[in-house]
């Protein structure tokens, strides 16, 4: 019988009351008492050097208040990264600076260059129209192999090249891992394109600055995933404010999938201009601007070598990629292929030997950074489809390669320096081939060949590292902050609570799942608890959400606070039954003493906490309220196996996705019901990954697909009914709540699946064809089955 | 974005070449255009108002032509600038050949876009342009080769005034 509450039980989504009925407060929803409005001027051209910007029209247009450009920002701080990679010499990465407006040149189509604040947003957007920009246009750079070429144009003058770094890992395996693939029985090569991404969450980035002259403080409505982060990195490295003088409040957001942990020039922009202005200033992107200045994601392109012996075994792993860092740094853009992407890179594999090489590269295109699975679904896509060109080429089944080489002890510590703590690579594939009726393939693809479709298969598995991060470790890796969470357990005289938790919740369902943990612990209705996110001043402090890590880190901190809350509470208790504290037990809201039937409520102590007429005060302080910070001792590995089942039609190139099963390990689950959506949702996005989306250049940097014309999303009828499963549960074994997180897996774990489904169904069409790079359209499929 | 393309003009080759320097013929002839003063030595100022997709923009800009081989052939390299809806370069090589008393009249157009136009979709912009160029070479080929009698009577609308002006300078000279 499923649980009907706390820990376990699919508690309805309880945000989807205000979600489902309009009354959801999104930044757009926010308007303040005399706001005015900005519009910015960006730049048409990827490249090139400002002459000048003539402004004298649009001043005396109606309604403007003032327009801003860059010199108005030249003694402002440059927009900061926050993580510093080390290259293969030992040299720090090439930093160039990031103004929040542009300083004597612009690097992508979509770079802000003057800004227009009016009374009215149609206003700004008129006199921004009357700037004119005169810009002597450079020649640009899209192209990452051709960006390292001598000569090549550079993104920056003053930087050396358009190599942001060159990174070897681990560097000191390198030559066993080149003499292994010399001597292997077997080497399978692949090239693949890692196609870049938009992320196009539903709500568009908004910014809103709020400048108090009397008490100099500002304050920030963003659409942020993280709030603190936003703090940090404006307050301390842009315009100078300290902390106590600045706010931030991310209220609803309408999803974030990575593009919204940054700091954005855009969230500078208003927060200065209001202070300048002294009213506030608000600012919502057209959808046209998301496209050109979200930062996008993906965009590598990768050689990998799997070394095989005479039986098959995995002997090493050698990578050569090209990530695009876009025109600048953005907030985590050096991390994603580098540590969220060479660690990953033994997969679920006891591979020993493995050296990835990556070069990050500046192009004139828009910065590229984390998007939901950030670094781990490029190492995935690249290990499981060359895992299963392998498999083709050596005439094996590629489940059985897969099975032969996975890792089974635990703990793991893998060649590339993080260690697995627990999984079981065997039971998530033994419970997919259940799942997905594997035995009944052959009777399908017949079904399938009598309508004149070739049907594929496609099975993968995949690893990532969540719950980021170890503060330690991720300050030794570069980071510029510490990855620890907070919150506080705030017990209310009468017994509810409110838990301030530094985890944003976009979409994840925070505000179910963690009052099921906190109402699990003391045994009240979950109805009792509220939580309480983003928002810099109600909050303790919290690096967000981002890499599948609220529960994991942030649920931690909450239980580790609400541990503190039930042990002073037993004191309290304890004063109250005339009892040892040693002898006070909590259950279903009650506190008792052992081996009697003296009880009293949680009601009954909590009151006494605030009410204090009865109370040790001698030893304890009244109230009832406890703050909790908690870093995680490594990385949290959920896992799993995926299986795509596909439709080609041999005329046309065009594929249909049949069936699609996972099988996850998220450890223990708090929520069934918002575990599977966050598994389709991220399946969703892996599919249109695969299948549609694709953000395309032309060779002069215009930015060709920056409309939903040209930019296909994942619709209803693109996706299959998903058979998902999380029952091959391995809990994690260094937090409290054993759990790994969800948010990210099905979109790590997915496009391989199809991928590698596509490829099969051409297979049993007589056509060999080794690969096809993402999107699959039915115009690249019928190429390559043509070729 | 490329194009290219030709059509038969029921001139001679001649009178075609004189009209495609005819700063009066082009603007009578490219879709849009509001003004279009200059010469072919110093090239053309032109201001054009062009609606594509949703996006309707005046654009103003230059027209250059260079790699003159008199009575064969010229390249027409020309940028347009449209403020907020991006901008538009490009050029186009037109080749001129007797063809059974006529003129062939040959066109590879390969142009750029930028900004808002670009972000469009080069679907949309390839099927405009496509179009837009049909519309100047009927126009033109209507204007070279000259109305019907009847038309000249009963039709005084601007194109068939430009047809007449042009043929009647071009008897002069």
């Amino acid at each position: 019988m499923p649980k009907d509450h706390g820990i376990g039980a699919s508690s309805k989504r309880r945000e989807d009351v205000r979600f489902l009925t309009g009354t959801g407060r999104y930044t757009d929803d926010i308007n303040l008492q005399g706001q005015a409005y900005v519009h910015f001027v960006r730049s048409d051209v990827a490249h090139g050097t400002i002459n000048s910007i003539d402004t004298s029209e649009a001043e005396n247009m109606p309604g403007v208040v003032r327009i801003f450009t860059g010199a108005d920002f030249a003694a402002v701080g440059s927009i900061p990264c926050g993580w510093q990679v080390t290259d293969r010499f030992g040299e720090a990465m090439q930093e160039p600076a990031h103004p929040v407006l542009a300083q004597g040149k612009v690097r992508h189509v979509g770079d802000p260059i003057a800004a227009v604040v009016a009374e009215t947003k149609e206003q700004a957007r008129d006199a921004a129209e009357a700037i004119v920009v005169d810009i002597d246009e450079l020649p640009a750079v899209v192209n990452m192999k051709e960006a390292l070429a001598d000569g090549a144009p550079k993104v920056h003058d003053d930087l050396k090249s358009n190599l942001c770094y060159d990174w070897g890992f681990v560097e000191d395996n390198k030559a066993a891992v080149d003499e292994a693939i010399k001597n292997a029985a077997h080497v399978t090569t692949l090239e693949l394109v890692n196609n870049r991404l938009v992320a196009n969450p539903m709500e568009p980035r908004v910014a809103v600055g709020d400048y108090g002259f009397a008490n100099d403080e500002s304050t920030l409505y963003t659409t942020s995933q993280n709030p603190h982060v936003i703090r940090l990195l404006m307050g301390a490295f842009v315009l100078n404010i300290p902390e106590h003088k600045l706010r931030v409040v991310a209220p609803d957001v309408g999803g974030g999938f990575g593009t919204k942990i940054f700091h954005y020039a855009e969230e500078a922009f208003v927060t200065f201009a209001s202070r300048a202005l002294r009213r506030p200033v608000k600012w919502t992107s057209t959808r046209s601007e998301a496209f050109m200045s979200d930062a996008h994601g993906r965009d590598h392109v990768t050689k990998i070598e799997l070394a095989l012996d005479a039986d098959n075994n995995f002997t090493a792993v050698r990578t050569e990629t090209y990530a695009n860092m876009g025109a600048y740094l953005s907030t985590f853009a050096p991390s994603v292929p580098t540590w969220l992407h060479g660690t990953l890179m033994a997969g679920n594999y006891k591979t020993p030997l493995i050296y990835v090489n990556v070069k990050a590269v500046f192009t004139n295109t828009v910065p590229v950074d984390a998007y939901r699975g950030a670094g781990r679904p490029e190492a995935t896509f690249q290990l499981e489809r060359v895992i299963d060109k392998a498999a083709r080429e050596l005439g094996v089944d590629p489940i059985a390669l897969r099975r032969q080489n996975f890792i089974s002890e635990f703990p793991y510590a893998t060649p590339v320096a993080v260690e697995y703590d627990t999984g079981d690579y065997t039971a998530t594939m033994d419970k997919l081939e259940e799942i997905m009726d594997l035995s009944g393939f052959e009777a399908r693809r017949k079904e399938s060949e009598a309508k004149g479709k070739w049907r594929g298969l496609g099975v993968n598995c995949y690893i990532e590292a969540c719950g980021i991060a170890p503060s330690n470790l991720v300050g030794q890796l570069g980071a510029r902050a510490g990855l620890y969470d907070a919150a506080t357990v705030r017990v209310n005289a009468t017994g509810s609570i409110s838990v301030m938790v530094g985890a944003h919740s976009h979409g994840q369902g925070h505000e179910t799942t963690f009052p099921q943990v906190i109402a699990e612990m003391i045994g009240i209705d979950e109805s009792q608890v509220d939580i309480v996110h983003g928002d810099t001043s109600k909050i303790p402090f919290g690096m967000g959400t981002y890499g599948s890590r609220s529960l994991a880190v942030c649920g931690s901190a909450m239980v580790r606070a609400a541990e503190k809350v039930i042990n002073k509470a037993k004191k309290i208790a304890a004063h109250l039954l005339e009892a040892s504290e040693a002898d006070i037990e909590l259950k279903d809201g009650k506190f008792s003493v052992a081996g009697t039937d003296k009880e009293c409520a949680w009601g009954d102590v909590t009151l006494a906490a605030y009410v204090p007429h009865n109370y040790p005060l001698e030893d304890i302080e009244p109230g009832l309220e406890e703050t909790a910070f908690y870093d995680p001792a490594n990385f949290t590995y959920p896992s799993g196996a995926y299986a795509c089942e596909v439709e080609v039609d041999p005329d046309t190139g065009k594929v249909t996705i049949e069936k699609f099963a996972a099988a996850d390990d998220f450890g223990n689950v708090v929520n069934p019901m918002i575990v599977e959506g966050q598994v389709h949702g991220g399946i969703a996005q892996g599919i249109g990954q695969a299948m549609l989306e694709g953000a395309v250049y032309d060779a002069e940097g215009q930015l060709l697909s920056a409309s939903y014309m040209d930019y296909a999303m994942p619709r209803a009828d693109d996706l299959p009914f998903y058979i998902v499963d999380h029952s091959c549960a391995t809990p994690c074994t260094h937090n409290p709540l054993g759990v790994k997180g969800c948010g990210e897996a099905g979109a790590i774990g997915s496009p391989p699946a199809v991928v590698n489904a596509v490829i099969d169904a051409l297979a049993s069409g007589g056509k060999n064809v080794p690969h096809i790079d993402m999107p699959l359209t039915p115009h690249r499929v019928w190429k390559a089955m043509n070729a | 974005m490329e194009l290219a393309d030709s059509r038969v003009i029921n001139a001679s080759p001649d009178i075609v070449w004189a009209a495609l320097l005819d700063p009066e013929v082009l603007k009578a002839c490219i879709p849009g255009c509001q003004e279009m003063e200059g010469s072919v030595e110093d090239g053309f100022t032109a201001v054009v108002v062009q609606k594509i997709g949703p996006v309707k923009a005046t654009f103003k800009g230059n027209v250059q032509l260079t790699d003159i081989v008199e009575g064969q052939s010229c390249k027409i390299v020309g940028e347009g600038k449209g403020g907020p809806a991006g901008f538009a370069k490009g050029g186009a090589v037109v080749t001129l050949a007797p063809d059974d008393g006529g003129t062939l009249l040959t066109y590879d157009v390969d142009a750029k876009m930028g900004g808002k136009i670009a972000q469009l979709g080069s679907r949309i912009i390839d099927g405009v342009a496509r179009k837009l160029a049909d519309e100047f070479f009927q126009k033109f080929q209507n204007v070279v080769e000259g109305p019907e009698e009847d038309e000249v009577a009963a039709d005084a609308s601007e194109e068939t005034v430009v047809k007449k002006g042009f043929l009647s300078r071009f008897r002069k000279s």
